[in-house]
């Protein structure tokens, strides 16, 4: 009952401050509303028994990449507030955007509910799933982690070199 | 009725759903990355569920952390070519960007 309650508080505000990112036409409040839902997201997780997901998503999401993204607002816009060019496209591209993704979810749903999916769900003991984490990264998944550093470097380094004032 | 799979899975549609949207409608540059985060997002939650929904098995968080990994990457590096559009540009309209050179 409990967990009815709290998935559709998540689910609700996930989705309705993602309707706020999508739709709004300020974009600082489009910016601060895709901070509800990450936060959300990062409720649906803990849910799903991924708490090591779950605080990773706060620090990353939140603490990183919407920084990031205030920070990308705050410098591109000329006017405060309200930026003339963010306006959106025209009434007929809106439109058959909205058809299109509207096709996109029904679809989506559709093949989810037909689907019959193979189901177990584990058992009642909840135990953390840092351990397993851990050892999986550094098991089998340890050439794709090695990589992904790299990676990250690399585009660090390429991020400020783009970046760069000439 | 309990929370099962299928609820799960609706919900990711509906954000991927509208990510796409904002990724299609948008003019601001920022502001498509951000319906990129939204299709990210919903992607992670696909992960997630699934990986619960089948005995837990931790191989969906793995592929969920290099996601998010890959999530912070991209947005370091697309922020960066956002602020070098802005100094040629003075604007980050997707729509006006049509110069291979200048």
């Amino acid at each position: 009952m409990i967990t009815e309650i709290v998935f559709w508080f998540f689910a609700i505000l996930t989705i309705g401050s993602a309707c706020v990112v999508v739709f709004s036409r300020n974009m600082i409040y489009a910016v601060f509303s895709l901070l509800f839902t990450f936060f959300g997201v990062a409720g649906i997780y803990v849910l799903l028994n991924a708490d090591f997901l779950a605080v990773t998503q706060i620090m990353i999401y939140i603490g990183g990449i919407l920084v990031l993204l205030i920070f990308g607002i705050m410098i591109t816009s000329n006017i405060t507030g309200v930026d003339i060019k963010s306006g959106q496209t025209g009434k007929i591209q809106i439109f058959f955007a909205g058809i299109f993704s509207l096709i996109v979810i029904v679809g989506l749903i559709f093949i989810a509910l037909t689907t019959k999916w193979y189901s177990a769900v584990p058992s009642a003991e909840v135990y953390s799933t840092i351990e397993l984490i851990g050892k999986s990264l550094l098991t089998n998944y340890l050439l794709a982690f090695e990589s992904a550093s790299v990676l990250l470097l690399i585009a660090i380094i390429g991020a400020a070199l783009i970046a760069r004032r000439k | 009725m309990g929370i099962g799979l299928s609820h799960y899975i609706i919900l990711s549609a509906i954000l991927f759903g509208l990510g796409i949207f904002a990724i299609i409608t948008r003019k601001n540059a920022v502001l498509v990355l951000m319906g990129v985060e939204l299709v990210l997002n919903s992607a992670n939650i696909n992960f997630i569920a699934f990986s619960k929904f089948n005995n837990l098995k931790i191989d969906g968080h793995i592929a969920a952390i290099f996601v998010i990994m890959l999530a912070a990457i991209e947005v370091a590096v697309a922020l960066a070519i956002v602020l070098n559009i802005y100094q040629n540009y003075k604007h980050i309209n997707v729509d006006e960007i049509d110069n291979l050179k200048d």
